[in-house]
């Protein structure tokens, strides 16, 4: 005797299962059909169910449950039958049949659980909303323009999952009107419940968005050239669901060009492996470090420059004085603070009495760094891979002299012995130890004093310069 | 400068981040109107490099006051440069979020005028998204170096997680390419992030209600390969920080060429295989019970790139084997070269019911040419005689270069190895 029965649902399925268990109904007697099927010829001739008795259905684990939820979203026409006889299995004797993954039945639902449970997580990343504003011949302002909006998406899963994956956008999505459309089903959201649909072809669907032009261009910029993996890319992101994603057009273009740019990026290496340190001399005096710098290479301001700008002074110096780097007149005359900025430092050494010879005066780089304008060379700041290239030279000279004391004139010396983060502004004047000195302070650039527009802040900055210089004097 | 273009400039700048997962976070916040996070990844798209865009990952500006040398936006590189406004970033977010393009947001920033400064604005956008837009979906903030830990826990209110880059493994890389940070610091601020994620837990679980704080936890990045440090080195640093700053995730970016790279860079990429087995050695750490000690064999310190660190450990501790799935411990199965932690466990639950047998193991899609000498099923004894052979490691390695680089590609993802 054999029972025909037709289901759709996992809620037809559950109820019929549940009354075959309890009229002890045994898988072999029993035949499910569903939509896609063929109708079978014994459907009209199905036999009466035997009488309903009182026993009440046996639990399942809520493990099976869930397992049949997903199952039964999947297109195999067998699986009503499997899922029947393994709950049989389950309530006859076998009830930790689920553990055993590798059963015939476990296994076969496994395999349609995961094939279920991949085209939901598929569906969650897949679907690509359009908005979609209805255009409206009342040019009403009370209408909102938030409810005439609509997201709509077309997408096409391997099995009849919308309802399994639906709650989810209606979770993440919850003010927003949005509907997704599938060949076999369709489910709206209006923010307050799910409206399940038939089936719509992929003509129906809204063709374009106009945002989908930025998606396109952040895809394209967040992919990178140099490490392309085509096989991995389409693992993860079937080529059958490339049709409703816009950003799959760019690929054949990205691939195509991959190669080129890598070999531009790596053509285009900025800057210069060497740095002073390959023009040391091996005898550490000022006066060789001096005639060696004369050939350094090491950066390419010795193309323009004049000379190089050695640091000038006795060698039993107490003081270092660093400032940034050579200016005009400095450049022509081959000797570090000869121009104006040389003059008001020579004034505020005076001022303190201090003896020009008896310090030691340089800069961080050896080189004039300008732009012509007509026939002015403008100062330019030197950028920080010509300061690290040269910055083995003053290494050299603060080892040679060992000084009690550094004083760094402005930002660039500053930031070069302090590091980065520090700010000359907030932290002048403070004696604080580093690696190059214990003593290490910062104060403004003469320059920038020079160039102070406001008579008082000059005056006040100028103060300061003096107040700061005298620190160099305690020891 | 339209949005476009700064999209382009500054999406661009952001590839570099390997850091991609949306996953941690396991509910939603209360009060949010668009945006879940529901405790699994979704990867929205994939680009032909393989990796997923599961997040809008852009910088805020590329503007950078720091000059590290592995970094395209580091002050002395010629790149051009962008900065997005606030409301910028937070209209792409929704937008694309809108349409179901991006799982959330991971913003990261180059530091313009000083560290706080820079936080102040990572932390206006996620903030006007929470608080303005009612958005509820996930949010990875970049913390800056050196910000200020008040600026922290603020960012900790609004963001889902927090990251700070390692960016190198060892203080003598970062003193090499990036001068001005030190490892001190960095670890330091994780170490501030990991304070305030406990006090935030220990609070729950006393039965108050504080306020969330990075409920996904924090990540971190590392560079391989633009200096010689070996991968032992590497997992080192990244167990330290598994273990001392509780850290969810170590992402291991192979050095790629950048643009207008520094001359001091190595100028091509290092084999991306070295970073998938740096990969497979994480997951061997945070889910096998291995030590980083354990699973750098070579002599060079090195990962082998040619076979995965599992199967290495196995042919260089061939004392071990053969593990009888019937009977061993779930940390013995564990070790078993192709048998992944899914597979121990339902090797576990199986094996009360009956005593496996070598169709079973194949059954569960074990990679059985890798086991099948380390393991004693009801049926199958390899003997000692096997594990013994000095050409084993050529018997169990996979057959092909091809067949391997597929083979790694499957378990990056599922971690199986």
């Amino acid at each position: 005797m054999t029972f025909f029965l037709h289901v759709e649902t996992f809620t037809q399925w559950r109820q019929e299962a549940r009354a075959l268990l309890v009229r002890g109904v045994a898988p072999s007697e029993v035949h499910f059909s569903s939509g896609a099927d063929q109708p079978s010829l014994f459907d009209a001739a199905a036999p009466e169910m035997p009488a309903k008795s009182n026993e009440v259905a046996p639990t399942v684990p809520s493990a099976f449950l869930e397992m049949a939820k997903h199952v039964a979203c999947h297109r195999d026409a067998n699986r009503w039958e499997l899922l029947y006889r393994t709950l049989w299995r389950l309530t006859h004797g076998q009830r930790h049949l689920l553990e055993m993954s590798t059963d015939e039945d476990v296994f076969a639902l496994n395999q349609m659980k995961k094939a279920v449970t991949r085209d939901v997580h598929k569906m969650k990343a897949f679907v690509r909303f359009r908005k979609v504003v209805a255009s409206s011949d009342l040019q009403d302002t009370q209408t909102q323009p938030e409810a005439l909006t609509n997201y709509i998406a077309w997408h096409r899963p391997d099995h009849r999952i919308v309802s399994l994956a639906a709650p989810f956008f209606a979770r993440r999505f919850k003010a927003m009107n949005w509907t997704i459309l599938t060949p076999d089903e369709s489910v709206s959201w209006d923010q307050l419940e799910l409206k399940y649909g038939p089936g719509v072809p992929v003509s129906e669907a809204p063709d374009a968005d106009s945002l989908e032009d930025l998606w396109k261009t952040y895809y394209a910029s967040i992919f990178n050239p140099a490490r392309v993996k085509v096989a991995m890319m389409k693992r993860e992101m079937p080529v059958r669901h490339w049709a409703t994603l816009p950003e799959t057009d760019l690929i054949p273009d990205l691939l195509q060009q991959a190669s080129t740019r890598v070999s531009e990026m790596i053509a285009k290496n900025e800057g210069f492996a060497e740095t002073a340190a390959h023009y040391m001399p091996t005898d550490g005096s000022l006066d060789s470090l001096r005639s060696a710098a004369r050939h350094c290479r090491a950066c390419d301001l010795h193309q323009c420059a004049t000379q190089m700008v050695f640091g000038e002074g006795t060698p039993s110096a107490r003081i270092v004085i660093v400032g940034e780097q050579p200016g005009d007149r400095e450049d022509i005359e081959g000797r570090p603070f000869v121009g104006p900025a040389g003059q008001l430092l020579d004034e505020a050494l005076q001022t303190l009495r201090i003896d020009r010879n008896e310090v030691y005066i340089t800069n961080v780089v050896k080189h004039f760094k300008f732009t012509e304008r007509g026939k002015q060379r403008l100062h330019k700041k030197p950028n920080s891979r010509e300061i690290f290239a040269c910055r083995p030279w003053l290494e050299a000279e603060i080892a040679a002299i060992r000084p009690d004391t550094i004083l760094c004139l402005g930002a660039t010396p500053a930031s070069a012995l302090f590091g980065r983060d520090f700010r000359v502004t907030q932290r002048r004047g403070e004696v604080i130890a580093t690696d190059w000195c214990p003593r290490t302070i910062a104060t403004w650039h003469p320059a920038a004093i020079l160039r102070m527009p406001n008579p008082d802040r000059r005056a006040q900055k100028h103060q300061q310069f003096i107040a700061d210089l005298a620190l160099t004097l305690d020891q | 400068m339209d949005v476009r273009d700064k999209l382009a400039i500054l999406a661009d700048a952001a590839k570099y981040d390997a850091s991609c997962a949306s996953s941690g976070a396991k509910s939603t916040r209360a009060g949010s109107q668009i945006g879940s996070t529901e405790g699994m990844g979704i990867c929205h798209s994939y680009t032909p490099d393989g990796r997923c865009i599961s997040l809008l990952k852009i910088l805020l500006t590329n503007y950078c006051i720091y000059d590290c040398q592995y970094c395209v936006n580091r002050v002395s590189s010629d790149t051009p440069r962008a900065r997005f406004t606030v409301e910028e970033v937070v209209s792409l977010t929704m937008e694309f979020y809108k349409r179901n393009y991006v799982e959330g947001l991971f913003l990261s920033s180059g530091i313009i005028q000083n560290s706080d400064y820079t936080m102040e604005q990572l932390i206006a956008v996620a903030k006007t998204l929470r608080t303005d837009q009612h958005y509820g979906g996930y949010i990875h903030l970049k913390t800056i170096p050196n910000a200020s830990q008040s600026l922290i826990e603020e960012a900790g209110k609004w963001a889902d997680r927090l990251s700070v880059n390692i960016e190198l493994p060892t203080e003598g890389d970062l003193y090499k390419l990036a001068p001005e940070k030190k490892k001190p610091q960095i670890v330091s601020a994780m170490h501030g992030i990991r304070e305030k994620i406990d006090e935030t837990k220990h609070e729950q679980a006393s039965g108050f209600k504080p306020p969330s704080f990075a409920p996904a936890g924090q990540s971190t990045q590392m560079i391989v390969g633009a200096t010689e440090t070996p991968d032992l080195e590497v997992l080192k640093t990244a167990s330290e920080l598994y273990t001392g700053q509780k850290l969810r995730r170590v992402y291991y970016s192979a050095y790629s060429p950048i643009p207008h790279a520094d001359a001091r860079l190595p100028g091509q990429s290092p084999p991306l295989i070295r970073e998938h087995r740096l990969y497979q050695a994480d997951w061997l750490m945070r889910f096998y019970g291995f030590s980083a000690n354990e699973i750098v064999a070579e002599k060079d310190h090195n990962l082998s790139l040619e076979i995965d660190p599992k199967l290495a450990w196995a042919l260089a501790n061939r004392h071990f084997f053969p593990v009888d799935v019937n009977r061993a411990s779930q940390e013995e199965l564990l070790r078993i070269p192709g048998i992944g932690v899914r597979n121990v466990q339902r090797i576990v639950s199986l094996r009360r019911h009956r005593p496996l047998r070598t169709a079973d193991l194949r059954k569960l899609r074990v990679a059985w040419n890798r086991a099948k000498v380390f393991v004693l099923t009801a049926d199958h004894n390899p003997g000692v005689a096997d594990l013994d052979k000095l050409n084993l490691g050529k018997q169990v390695a996979p057959k092909s270069r091809q067949l391997m680089l597929f083979d790694a590609a499957s378990s990056a993802l599922t971690g199986e190895v």
